[in-house]
């Protein structure tokens, strides 16, 4: 397909995702509150950008870097780069030791980080984040906690695929960490915390790290591509919440920290 | 005009910024750890090209579209104070986003495929198919509940992680009673309904109602939409399992 091709086919199906959003916000804008929006022209503008920019964007990675992320995915899990004989000629050795599959879990960590770095939906939260707390939050130090939690997230979700231990033991071990720091982390961070777990398994992230767990579940002996090449995606949307609260339960704590031999080298 | 090139600049700039790390990535792996060559080069620039343009162009148009609107189209249902009218507004954004999803109609594809193998529904097409369109519908309900739900949060003032938390014991709850097969969808159900262009919409829709409402704050009450939009999923396709 030629790139001009790949353009208008990816811009109509854009803008065909947008249409139903469209429709809703224009019909209740006109038909329930009945006015008009301040500066209607400017919005439009705005969301004229926004498809476009999606458009290229979406364009750019799936000439540029999906393929690639996604047989790169494929080869990593290959059992002839594991290096384990797929005849099974290795004296029935099943699963290898974990050191086998160190590239796949420094591929899923890597490529966890990288793409959320890169998520427009987290870009357009944690920008807003950084307008309404006044600057206190850092839009860019939110996103590095983000994509540190979906990178650890990828990696042991790949060690669960690896493995073969249940998923829901994972998880809801995961809900309980999350549950005892929200209990202790400051009340202004914790909707923020939650939001984030949501926005950073997008666009960019799911189909390369989907291709990482079907691969995986495929390349691994006695794994079912069906049933454990699900829940990485998962394990990306839970971790950054608890990336999040600890970033911002550190910060806390280095700053009462400072506050508090700020106080004792002003005393003496 | 030498503003609006400066902005332009910083925005690609910020752009290569967040897109330089998954190129050194692909690239390390791909020459280092695989010792394969490049494919397609010239392709490859070009794409590069595009989509750095392309999240300099969506940056700027974040601003002056999906934001003000969002915003003021919760400052108006906040002034108007027609519950009716938000609840509604609230389900159909939800539920009208997410029906089409193309993350979702593929996820959902592959979970009809997995209840085929699993006996749970006959393994013709006809039969995938609806338990494809059933479970998407399933998928889209659950996000315009959690717009609702999380709308009159915003409007009691509700502390977040209460209901966060009362919905995440629901999850283990199901966990244990459903058939295996739905866990692993279920759970990266949550993770594939929010799309780029209603995050920055219902994000800027959560900050408009709190930011209106007196004895709100922005920060503690104007997040939250979007976690509820990731979590009752979870609960809608556990309890959907259990059900087929």
């Amino acid at each position: 397909m030629g790139l001009l091709e790949h353009l208008l086919v990816t811009a109509q199906g854009t803008v065909l995702d947008v249409l139903p959003i469209v429709a809703i916000l224009f019909g209740f804008q006109f038909l329930v509150l009945r006015r008009r929006p301040p500066n209607l022209r400017r919005i439009v503008g705005g969301f004229v950008y926004v498809l476009i920019g999606l458009t290229l964007f979406l364009v750019g990675l799936e000439e540029a870097l999906f393929p690639i992320g996604e047989t790169m995915a494929g080869q990593l899990t290959a059992p002839e780069f594991i290096g384990r004989d797929p005849g099974g000629g290795d004296g029935g050795r099943v699963v290898s030791g974990w050191l086998d599959y160190f590239w796949v879990y420094m591929f899923a960590a890597a490529i966890g980080f990288t793409t959320t770095m890169a998520e427009p939906a987290l870009i357009a939260v944690s920008l807003k984040a950084e307008q309404i707390s006044g600057g206190s939050i850092k839009s860019f130090g939110l996103r590095l906690a983000v994509a540190a939690g979906v990178s650890v997230g990828v990696a042991l979700g790949s060690y669960r695929i690896i493995s073969g231990t249940p998923l829901p033991l994972y998880i809801v071990l995961g809900y309980l960490v999350v549950m005892f720091q929200t209990l202790h982390a400051s009340k202004v961070i914790v909707p923020l915390a939650y939001d984030t777990g949501g926005v950073t398994t997008s666009t960019v992230t799911v189909p390369v790290v989907a291709a990482l767990g079907l691969g995986l579940a495929s390349a691994i002996p006695g794994r079912s591509p069906l049933i454990d090449g699900f829940g990485l995606i998962a394990f990306a949307s839970l971790f950054p919440i608890m990336s999040v609260l600890g970033y911002a339960q550190l910060t806390e704590w280095l700053q009462a920290r400072r506050q508090k031999e700020g106080d004792n080298s002003h005393g003496s | 005009m030498v503003s609006v090139l400066r902005g332009l600049f910083r925005l690609l700039g910020e752009a290569v910024r967040d897109l330089a790390p998954i190129v050194l990535v692909i690239v390390f792996f791909q020459v280092v750890v695989l010792q394969q060559p490049f494919p397609n080069l010239d392709r490859v620039i070009i794409g590069l090209v595009c989509v750095v343009l392309g999240l300099a162009l969506f940056v700027q148009g974040l601003e002056t579209g999906p934001f003000p609107l969002g915003e003021s189209m919760g400052e108006a249902f906040a002034h108007k104070g027609s519950l009716v009218a938000l609840f509604l507004f609230a389900f159909c954004l939800g539920f009208g986003t997410t029906v089409a999803e193309p993350a979702l109609i593929a996820v959902a594809g592959e979970a009809a495929k997995v209840a085929a193998e699993a006996g749970v529904i006959a393994a013709d097409g006809a039969a995938q198919d609806d338990y494809a369109f059933a479970l998407r519908l399933t998928v889209a309900g659950a996000v315009g509940c959690a717009l609702v739900v999380g709308v009159f949060r915003i409007l009691v003032g509700w502390p977040l992680h209460y209901l966060i938390i009362g919905g995440y014991i629901l999850v283990m709850l199901l966990t244990a009673f459903a058939p295996a097969s739905i866990i692993g969808i279920a759970y990266d159900s949550g993770g594939v309904t929010t799309s780029t262009v209603t995050v920055p919409l219902v994000a800027a829709l959560g900050v408009g109602l709190a930011g209106t409402i007196r004895g709100r704050n922005t920060l503690v009450d104007g997040f939250g939409l979007i976690a509820f939009a990731s979590l009752t999923p979870m609960i809608f396709v556990l309890i959907f399992g259990m059900v087929i």
